[in-house]
């Protein structure tokens, strides 16, 4: 969510049960204009907040040149002094899955352990092997995850320049009311994964500057996005089923979308029973 | 292998015939070919290598329906490409017509005019049929909201007490919360309660929360019912599926075959549902889609409906007459299902301060829940301080009534039977159950600190909503079980419950859902009909061996018979 249109469009994802309130919104309008001089960033997002159990964490995605590969994300405690995250590698990603469990529970030095047993070599040697992550990149490594997995923008909103620099278009009118009531005019904002395994008679019909992204509509399990109108049915509001608290908004024939996450950070494993 | 290679050979010329029209076609318009066509002809270079050398991967080469459907790309293609020679024919006639100066640089200009010459607009009789957009029917549909009946009512509307709540006030508290639904949406959700409260004359009234859903959400509303008030129970037809059930037991037996084993399962007896007023139907519950459509009832809930709703984990349709597709079946549709999730809700997250109600006068029955009088606001109590409420769990307390695991919040001895009920009475209650009864320490009006702690996580998290303005600050306080619960206290007497979510308890790692109970035995052991294992390998062979032994035995005899008889 942009942090131009956060005043308004709070009110927007405010349909799935959490704001900000005024105090947490004027801190971050003054905060976030701070941390885009500070770190050159083109443009600043709120991306959202993680609820912990003695204290929540409020997440903030500075853009660069690539709205793709240039996100740098920082947290904060208090919506005033912001933290850098680490860049979430696979390494760390591996710790994090081994070791992290439970809920978050807002402190960022909090040290996640877990005893693992292995025998070394042929011998009956055991070797207890201790993984320990910390909360902070716990935090990085789920923003990571979220970001891969549902973050989402409608069709046309970005364009690859033939550099493969992607960036915002600024000639998107938005879409209309009947194609954003189909989950086919939004895209996952992340590495596509699924494009090459199209057939030619599938892409031929595509835009190589818009369409080089993944559908949401070839997600699986099918049906793990709920699609609303919302606010007297003006605004087009898509929510994740399996991050519980992403939300995406977007107000047809104007070029305003965001999402926001405010959830745990938990990834909901049990969608396959809940559909 | 030979049939294969014909018939890719014959999709191979119609490739080659097509490569050589656009070569043709491209060389005339000097452009680049197309790079969906430069693919085909790899392809088919690739195919026919494979018919001759058979050791070429079988990764690279495209498969015939693949070839198909790129000549048809193609053909698309070359259609398009005949339209652009066609073109280009055009601009230059238009060109050497007209021999403007510096050619060059108005070509641009001069092939758009061409194309917008041809262009007819043939639509200037044809108009849109204005549709009426989704936003527009819920915009008609919520204008009512908005409207003053007009007559003398105003003046009694300020005297009185209403039992409509202050939805404005709650809002701005819940924003401060960090909870709410958007001001403007807030404001109509209040509009509506009050419809509500007046079209169906409500002694109370209140704003429960939301739930959402996956198709639509539903926006739901707590009432006292009126005294009086009485469901229909479908008492009726349980009683028939009974009767019908014992016809067709007579008319098997009469039939003068063996009879087939009978079933000797009895299923565990219904547990009754709660009277309404009391326990988990002490309060009704009305639900809509968005505000200004109309207000459904919820149906009162039965304890068979709560156990089966702990045991599932559903997301909700939007649609009160979905059916609920679940292992263990729940029994009825979403709108039971929301009706349960509701007040296993309420009865887990429903807190106020302490003291803010009190019990009356204890009648000594541990069982009886604290009955409606006796919960009343205490007019004693002091406000307090916001900073206590936001530290210490032990100054709020549930008042809402845990519900047992037996599905109701009294509990009831389901061992006695339905004749003695009837007889007892009242007495029935205070006699000594067998097993013993569930309780969560004293009924009503808990401290929050007693709440025992699942997966590792407390169960409740508070804070307080600012902390640069801590004396104007507001307690919040939120629900770790029942994700989107909240409650909030402000420095005097008011507090408010709210839920927004999905209606999902927290699961802890994972939901795993029950097993499907072991295959009962079928045949009751009879003098006639004995069930047995099979013999397993070893007793078999034992068997066998014991028979052959008791053969060369019966042999031996045999043979001396014969040599007595050929003896004597």
């Amino acid at each position: 969510m942009d942090s131009q249109s956060l005043f308004f469009s709070l009110e927007l994802v405010a349909g799935s049960g959490n704001t900000l309130n005024v105090e947490q919104r004027a801190a971050l309008q003054t905060s976030l204009v701070i941390l885009q001089k500070n770190y050159k960033f083109q443009r600043v997002l709120l991306w959202g907040k993680v609820l912990g159990l003695k204290a929540d964490y409020f997440i903030a995605q500075g853009r660069g040149e690539d709205e793709m590969k240039d996100r740098k994300n920082l947290y904060s405690l208090n919506c005033v002094d912001w933290f850098l995250l680490p860049p979430a590698t696979v390494p760390l990603i591996d710790q994090v899955s081994s070791a992290a469990k439970g809920r978050f529970t807002g402190d960022p030095s909090h040290v996640y352990e877990h005893r693992d047993i292995r025998r070394r070599g042929d011998g009956d040697e055991e070797e207890e092997v201790v993984t320990k992550v910390n909360e902070e990149i716990r935090l990085a490594v789920t923003v990571h995850h979220i970001e891969e997995e549902v973050s989402v923008v409608p069709r046309g909103a970005f364009v690859k320049s033939p550099h493969g620099l992607v960036q915002i278009n600024r000639s998107f009118c938005g879409l209309s009311y009947s194609e954003s009531g189909k989950l086919d005019s939004f895209l996952h904002f992340s590495e596509p994964k699924n494009l090459k395994k199209k057939s030619l008679l599938e892409t031929s019909q595509l835009n190589p500057a818009i369409d080089f992204l993944d559908v949401l509509s070839d997600d699986i399990p099918k049906g793990s996005w709920s699609l609303q109108f919302e606010c007297g049915s003006k605004v087009c509001v898509l929510r994740s089923l399996l991050w519980l608290g992403l939300t995406f908004y977007h107000l047809p024939m104007t070029p305003q979308h965001g999402y926001i996450y405010i959830g745990d950070g938990a990834k909901n494993l049990d969608l396959a029973f809940m559909l | 292998m030979e049939r294969k290679q014909d018939s890719s050979e014959g999709t191979l010329q119609a490739v080659a015939l097509l490569k050589t029209t656009m070569l043709k076609q491209s060389t005339k318009s000097g452009l680049n070919l197309n790079p969906a066509a430069h693919k085909v002809m790899v392809d088919s270079r690739k195919l026919r290598s494979t018919g001759l050398h058979s050791d070429v991967s079988m990764k690279d080469t495209p498969t015939e329906l693949e070839l198909t459907e790129n000549v048809c790309t193609l053909a698309h293609i070359s259609v398009k490409l005949s339209y652009s020679y066609d073109h280009l024919t055009r601009v230059l006639i238009k060109v050497m017509d007209e021999q403007p100066q510096d050619v060059v640089d108005v070509i641009e200009d001069i092939s758009r005019d061409v194309k917008r010459a041809l262009f007819e607009d043939k639509q200037s009789i044809l108009r849109d049929l204005p549709q009426t957009t989704a936003a527009e029917l819920l915009a008609e549909q919520q204008r009512p909201l908005f409207s003053r009946p007009e007559n003398n009512e105003q003046e009694d509307e300020l005297q009185q007490e209403t039992p409509l709540p202050n939805v404005s006030e709650i809002a701005f508290y819940l924003e401060q919360a960090g909870v709410g639904l958007g001001r403007e949406e807030m404001q109509r959700i209040f509009l509506a309660l009050k419809q509500l409260v007046e079209s169906q004359e409500l002694l109370c009234c209140r704003l429960w929360g939301k739930i959402l859903g996956t198709v639509s959400s539903y926006i739901v509303a707590e009432a006292e019912c009126r005294e009086g008030e009485e469901e229909e129970e479908p008492i009726s037809d349980e009683a028939a599926e009974e009767e019908e059930r014992e016809t067709e037991t007579q008319e098997s037996d009469e039939n003068e075959m063996d009879p087939l084993p009978q079933s000797t399962y009895k299923p565990p007896p219904v547990v009754p549902k709660e009277p309404i007023g009391t326990g988990t139907n002490k309060c009704v519950y009305y639900v809509c889609k968005e505000p200004g459509l109309p207000w459904v009832k919820l149906p009162s809930v039965s304890p068979a409906q709560i156990a089966a709703a702990r045991q599932i984990r559903k997301f909700f349709n939007g649609k009160l007459e979905a059916p609920v597709n679940s292992y263990p079946p729940f029994p009825g549709n979403e709108a039971n299902y929301l009706r349960a999730q509701i007040a296993r809700i309420s009865a887990g997250t429903q807190v106020s301060p302490q003291g803010f109600f009190q019990t009356g006068e204890e009648e000594g029955d541990e069982e009886d829940e604290a009955p409606r009088d006796s919960y009343e606001v205490n007019s004693d109590f002091e406000g307090v301080p916001v900073n206590e409420m936001a530290e210490s769990l032990s100054t709020w307390v549930h008042h809402g009534h845990h519900i047992l695991p037996q599905g109701r919040c009294i509990w009831i001895n389901m061992a006695v039977n339905s004749e003695d009920l009837n007889e007892e009475g009242e007495a029935e209650e205070k006699e000594e159950p067998d097993e013993p009864e569930p309780e969560v320490g004293p009924p009503l009006l808990t401290p929050l600190s007693q709440d025992v702690e699942m997966f590792n996580t407390p169960p409740w998290t508070s804070k307080m909503s600012s902390t640069l303005t801590p004396q104007h600050a507001v307690a919040v306080l939120r629900s770790n079980l029942w994700p989107g619960a909240f409650a909030y206290a402000c420095g005097g007497k008011k507090f408010e419950n709210i839920y927004v979510g999905w209606g999902l308890k927290y699961a802890g790692e994972g939901y795993s859902p029950p097993l499907p109970p072991q295959p009962q035995r079928e045949y009751p052991s009879d003098s006639e009909i004995t069930e047995a294992l099979d013999p397993s390998l070893e007793e078999e062979q034992a068997l066998k061996e014991v028979l052959e032994e008791q053969q060369d035995v019966q042999e031996e005899l045999e043979d001396t018979d014969e040599e007595d008889e050929d003896d004597g």
